[in-house]
């Protein structure tokens, strides 16, 4: 087993308001492999953006991080001065926004964004950059890419911004992207090309990635890893296959199951009643005890870690001492 | 009249005008651009079953919708309500209130500033259909009816999660005892648990209350969980209306054979996915013939030049001309 490019211990990110401190992340650890793709699911607000954004070093103030660390390449990153880490990102760590509109700069052409944060990070000259974004464009599937460099984003439709956005990720080559729901704005016949292509490009160039998405059939299809996320902890981790087809913590399962299927009808899908708790209400012992068909004693006073259930971790006391 | 024609949309077709200012097109001596939304979609949908449309984003059919329940006239075309043309039972308050509309988004389309009970009074209010203690005892009965309690009605939106608001749309939807409802992409601001709740509540509902469902939607595997009929939209068109499981079972046209290629697959069987190339061009400027024809792998010159009619194939209506031709065997 390689050593991971990511990891990330223990973190937990607080937000100060005028009620007391809000957690918003607790006890999250992970890591990610050099090639390795890990999905992170869960509902909104469940915390899997905000892990993201913890990451990358872009979390909304007052939001900050209490306690944990993340280490890329064995070297901790979420102390650093503002000038360090603005050389991480982009260098070391690439990042794809859902929407592309926001993430681009509509008043420079996509190729002087390119050429910009190529000569920022790589030591090239400019010309080489505009060659090189040539070549990106190319490669993310743009077609006639010398011709369409010097357009400006409002001159491509919402699936070739997209792909913009992801060559403007890839092209200072980083060791990790962070993906938060890349393929969510876009329909699904631009989605299924956008996928294809950050799979083939993750795995030719080695790139390990954090996939941010709710959508399970983009998971399926693309991740190793998944990990699910529930009220701002991770309720379960594992390989993708066990995690879709065999979850073990009840809420997975739930998760899994609520999905129409495509290949028949069913006269009533499972659901999960109610809602995932607010963060000025989280239950005490397991968030997700009051939603759980499987619910005893001990959920509701003690927090379940994350423990040995099978191929997979989850945070749920069905599998203490299994 | 007929339970089965309950609702038909025949040829309709809506058009926008999507030209620069007058100084500006004179300038560049271009003329007039017409945007084309939808153009010539027929459909009936029988009292009591759902049809619904299904398209990537700027195919229509949100726009059709709208037209509908008359939030925009037709272009061309009539929509027939209950044996009346559409535009006139508008005019008249007791036909109005047999149709409502779902909007997509809860966070906008509730008023933030309403109590959720005058939210929900208030078609009961606009069409008069009770005063005095007997409207809030129907907001009541409209809350239990989607799983709120009477007792939210105090409360304000934001007070809600998402899946919640979309109840309160629900019962604001109700709350007229409408037998038409148009649903925008009810479910696809909603999380997939949530998305459940709602889905099996408005299944619930149909069967209780024998409501008429024109539902539209992006997402193949929840229209296949609540539709009769399925209408797939390309460009402003119908391209292929089939009862669901005879189109899941044997999709017929090219691009609803791509649509459903083009889903991730959860079952990781290992199938390798197709993606359907190329984009959806601009409507302002569709390609001619068949609208499909730039992504279709089956185009030959006729589908270049003549846009083909919807024929009947079984059960299924198509409009493509390698199905006519028998071609799409060849794939």
């Amino acid at each position: 087993m390689a050593a991971p490019l990511l990891e990330v211990r223990n973190l937990r990110v607080e937000f100060p308001t005028r009620r007391g401190i809000l957690t918003a992340l607790d006890d999250v650890s992970f890591s990610i492999e050099p090639g390795e793709i890990l999905g992170v699911v869960g509902e909104s607000g469940a915390g899997k953006s905000m892990t993201g954004a913890a990451i990358i070093g872009l979390l909304e103030p007052p939001g900050r991080i209490a306690r944990g660390e993340i280490l890329l390449n064995g070297r901790r990153i979420d102390a650093l001065p503002y000038a360090e880490l603005r050389r991480i990102r982009g260098r070391e760590i690439g990042a794809i926004f859902q929407d592309p509109l926001t993430t681009l700069n509509p008043l420079y052409s996509v190729g002087q964004q390119l050429v910009e944060t190529m000569t920022t990070h790589l030591p090239i000259t400019p010309d080489e950059a505009r060659r090189r974004a040539i070549g990106w464009l190319e490669q993310v599937g743009i077609p006639a890419a010398a011709q369409r460099i010097d357009a400006y984003p409002h001159e491509f439709s919402g699936g070739m911004r997209q792909r913009v956005v992801i060559a403007l990720a890839l092209c200072a080559e980083p060791k990790l992207i962070v993906a938060d729901e890349p393929t969510t704005a876009l329909d699904v016949s631009i989605q299924a090309q956008v996928i294809a292509l950050l799979k083939t490009l993750a795995r030719d160039k080695g790139t390990a990635m954090m996939l941010i998405t709710h959508d399970m059939g983009v998971i399926a299809e693309t991740a190793d890893r998944v990990a699910v996320m529930y009220a701002g902890r991770i309720a379960e981790i594992g390989p993708v296959r066990q995690v879709v087809l065999h979850a073990r913590h009840p809420y997975s399962q739930g998760l899994m199951g609520s999905i129409p299927p495509l290949d028949r009808r069913v006269e009533r899908l499972a659901q999960i009643d109610g809602s995932m708790p607010r963060l000025t209400a989280i239950p005490p012992g397991c968030a997700y005890n009051p939603r759980c068909p499987k619910v005893f004693g001990r959920c509701l006073g003690d927090r379940p870690d994350l423990m040995d259930a099978g191929p997979t971790q989850a945070a749920c006391w069905l599998y203490d001492n299994v | 009249m007929s339970d089965a024609r309950f609702i038909e949309a025949l040829d309709i077709a809506r058009y926008f005008d999507v030209s620069r200012p007058l100084v500006q097109r004179l300038i560049a001596r271009e003329g007039r651009r017409t945007l084309k939304a939808v153009d010539g979609v027929s459909f009936t949908i029988p009292k009591g079953t759902t049809l619904s449309l299904v398209g990537e984003s700027g195919c229509g059919k949100s726009t059709i919708a709208r037209m509908m329940v008359g939030l925009y006239r037709p272009t061309r075309g009539e929509v027939v309500f209950d044996g009346r043309d559409l535009a006139e039972a508008r005019g008249q308050a007791a036909q109005r209130r047999r149709m409502q509309m779902i909007f997509q988004d809860p966070y906008a389309s509730l008023n933030p500033r309403w109590r959720v009970r005058d939210i929900v009074a208030e078609p009961i209010r606009a069409f008069h259909i009770a005063r005095g203690d007997e409207v809030m005892e129907r907001v009541g009965e409209a809350l239990t009816q989607v799983g709120l309690s009477p007792l939210d009605g105090q409360k304000f939106p934001h007070e809600f999660s998402g899946g919640q608001r979309q109840r309160i749309s629900i019962a604001r939807a109700l709350s007229s005892s409408p037998e038409f409802l148009v649903c925008d992409e009810p479910t696809s601001a909603l999380d997939v648990s949530v998305q459940a709740q709602i889905l099996n509540l408005m299944k619930e509902l149909q069967q209780r209350l024998g409501l008429t469902y024109l539902f539209i939607s992006h997402n193949l595997a929840v229209v296949r969980q609540v539709s009769d009929r399925i209408g797939v939209m390309y460009l402003g068109r119908i391209v292929e209306n089939a009862p669901s499981e005879v189109l899941f079972g044997a999709p017929r046209h090219p691009y609803t054979r791509a649509l459903m290629e083009a889903i991730p697959d959860l079952e990781m069987t290992g199938r390798i996915r197709v993606p359907v190339g190329g984009e959806v061009p601009s409507p302002i400027d569709p390609p001619s013939g068949c609208p499909f024809h730039p992504r279709c792998p089956l185009a030959n010159d006729r589908c270049r030049a003549v846009r083909p009619e919807m024929l009947a194939a079984g059960a299924t209506l198509v409009a493509c001309h390698a199905v006519e031709e028998g071609r799409e065997a060849q794939r």
